[in-house]
């Protein structure tokens, strides 16, 4: 099975999304912004992202990454 | 302090029990639908009920417990583990486990596993070490109640006191309702712990003049609890317990036995993509609870939850005592889940196989039921000894879990994967890591240097993580060395298109 590059690019999306879940570059930060830490509001941001990353995926890129046709949903 | 807060928490508990008995009686008899509810939740009820057995004590009270102790960096954990890394398993494994299980109807993941590789041996092992490390989580739920209820009434009622009333909870539910009735409170619980969370902060934030005051007090008290990373919050520990509890959910019997119960990839699609949202909206507030907690005039005793003293605190005695009440009817179903789910690992996977393959189905059931009640009494006993905090229990029990999760991964997607490649692939690594958990470390010296043996980390990193890499080492190693057993059918895995 070989992949397109539309498959990649979704590859590398999930690995930004894994690899920024932890603000590594706010590491030893205490920034407090509106009575909260910033890393935390970068959570929080962070979250939103993915699940509109996820949303799209699930429409565009759910059943050609596993190499199946659209499997059938509710009507 | 007076009883009155049992009797909410147990009115609550009998609230829940009655909602079960409802469903249950909408649904069919038969196994299929006491295991999986006909294959037929929808999208709210899938999510929660998956969600929900995620709001289990090791979330409810070992989060803020952590929080309160070392700072909110937890929440990074979880978001990291549960919102981003889950969902994207939930795909990878949940997805393909769905499409396969769906065409030749597997309830099981070792009965999946079995059938693929034609092997008895595999099947029972798969279900004998999920049985095995699910000990440990139920016991952290019994530890969790017995704690909540001794800080909710100041000592009334006593530790072991409310371990028993959410043990005796558990079995009887399990007993009378099936998968339907539990992913239903599921449901109802997940809706309603999600927003007693949010009033508690709104009432403590109330309390104390604000989130700036509240995070200003925090940092007052504690300094570095802002900063991000520090004490216990190493990057090593961050990625170690993300990484051994994202793997390690998806091969809890609960969860995984979900990736066989949606109605359809609709439900399955709008589940992954509201995950991360749901994550944040419970995780933020009652972790920022403990933490806020940690500047607050509070005494919070040695092995006490945080959570429950920081509501008798701050809130009406009644509302303390519906958010400790949610919390353990949360757990309840979290537990009957993980019972449910056990009790069908072990009478397909391993009695009906194994010892009575001609049993009948009033008989399984019959099985089913007692040793639901004998596993919950043992796991009972076992949490009377105290042997952790919440996280350390929690987190020993993932990481068990975790080590099924390569070899299945191998096994998903890999056509050449052999039978003795998976034997290996599970055994080795549960053997090794079974080592570390019960001997206790030891330091030799080598050439010199001393080398420590058997140790739970090495350098910060979670011992599990190298045995995780060595299980699918081991699959694809192994399976490349053997070759195909008799009976092995590959085609079983396929799905359409492939």
């Amino acid at each position: 099975m070989s992949r397109s590059i539309r498959d990649w690019l979704w590859i590398l999306a999930f690995v930004v999304l894994i690899a920024f879940s932890v603000p590594w570059f706010l590491w030893g930060s205490s920034t407090v912004v509106a009575g909260l830490p910033l890393w935390l509001w970068w959570h929080v941001g962070w979250m939103g992202v993915a699940s509109v990353v996820f949303a799209l995926f699930a429409r565009h890129g759910w059943d050609r990454m596993m190499g199946v046709d659209p499997v059938g949903g509710e009507p | 302090m007076t009883l009155q807060p049992l009797g909410i928490v147990v009115a609550y508990l009998l609230l829940a029990l009655g909602v079960g008995l409802l469903a249950y009686r909408v649904g069919e008899s038969g196994a299929e639908d006491f295991y999986l509810a006909s294959r037929t939740l929808g999208t709210l009820v899938l999510l929660f009920t998956t969600f929900a057995t995620l709001l289990s004590a090791f979330t409810f009270f070992g989060g803020p417990n952590l929080a309160y102790a070392a700072g909110p960096e937890w929440i990074l954990v979880m978001g990291l583990m549960d919102g981003v890394l889950f969902a994207v398993l939930w795909y990878v494994i949940g997805y393909r486990q769905w499409l396969i299980g769906r065409a030749r109807e597997y309830v099981t993941l070792g009965e999946m596993l079995g059938d693929r590789f034609a092997s008895p041996l595999l099947r029972a092992l798969v279900a004998g070490v999920s049985l095995l490390w699910l000990f440990p989580y139920v016991m952290l739920q019994q530890m969790g109640a017995g704690e909540a209820l001794r800080g909710l009434t100041g000592g009334a009622v006593p530790y072991w006191g409310g371990a028993a009333l959410i043990t005796v909870f558990m079995i009887v539910y399990v007993m009378l309702a099936g998968l339907r009735g539990v992913a239903w409170t599921d449901t109802l619980q997940g809706l309603f712990m999600l927003s007693v969370i949010w009033v508690a902060v709104v009432w403590v934030v109330g309390a104390v003049g604000g989130v700036g005051a509240a995070t200003r007090g925090m940092i007052a008290a504690n300094p570095d609890f802002a900063a991000l990373g520090g004490g216990v919050y190493t990057p090593q520990f961050v990625i170690s317990s993300a990484v051994t509890i994202a793997f390690g959910v998806t091969m809890f019997p609960q969860i995984n036995q979900r990736f066989f119960v949606a109605k359809s990839a609709r439900v399955l699609k709008r589940s992954f993509a509201l995950w991360p949202v749901l994550v944040l909206l419970l995780f933020v507030p009652a972790f920022m609870l403990g933490a806020w907690a940690a500047g607050l005039p509070i005494e919070v005793p040695e092995g006490a939850n945080v959570l429950s003293v920081l509501l008798a605190e701050y809130t009406p005695t009644w509302f303390a005592s519906l958010v400790i009440a949610g919390a353990m009817a949360a757990m309840m179903s979290s537990s009957d889940s993980m019972l449910l789910s056990g009790s069908a690992y072990f009478t397909r996977d391993l009695y009906r196989p194994l010892v009575s393959p001609n049993a009948s189905e009033r008989r399984e059931a019959w099985i089913a039921r007692v040793g639901v009640a004998v596993f919950a009494t043992l796991a009972f006993a076992a949490s009377l000894t105290r042997p952790g905090t919440l996280i350390e229990v929690g987190d020993t029990a993932f990481s068990g879990f975790a080590l099924l999760a390569p070899p299945v991964m191998v096994a998903l997607y890999r056509e050449t994967t052999t039978r003795d490649g998976m034997i290996a692939g599970v055994a080795v690594p549960q053997l090794l890591y079974l080592l570390h958990v019960l001997v206790p470390a030891t330091t030799v010296r080598v050439a010199g240097t001393s080398v420590e043996l058997l140790a739970r980390s090495y350098g910060g990193w979670d011992v599990a993580l190298a045995f995780m890499l060595l299980a699918g080492i081991l699959t694809v190693g192994v399976s490349a060395l053997s070759t195909q057993a008799f009976g092995e059918d590959a085609e079983r895995f396929a799905v359409r298109g492939d």
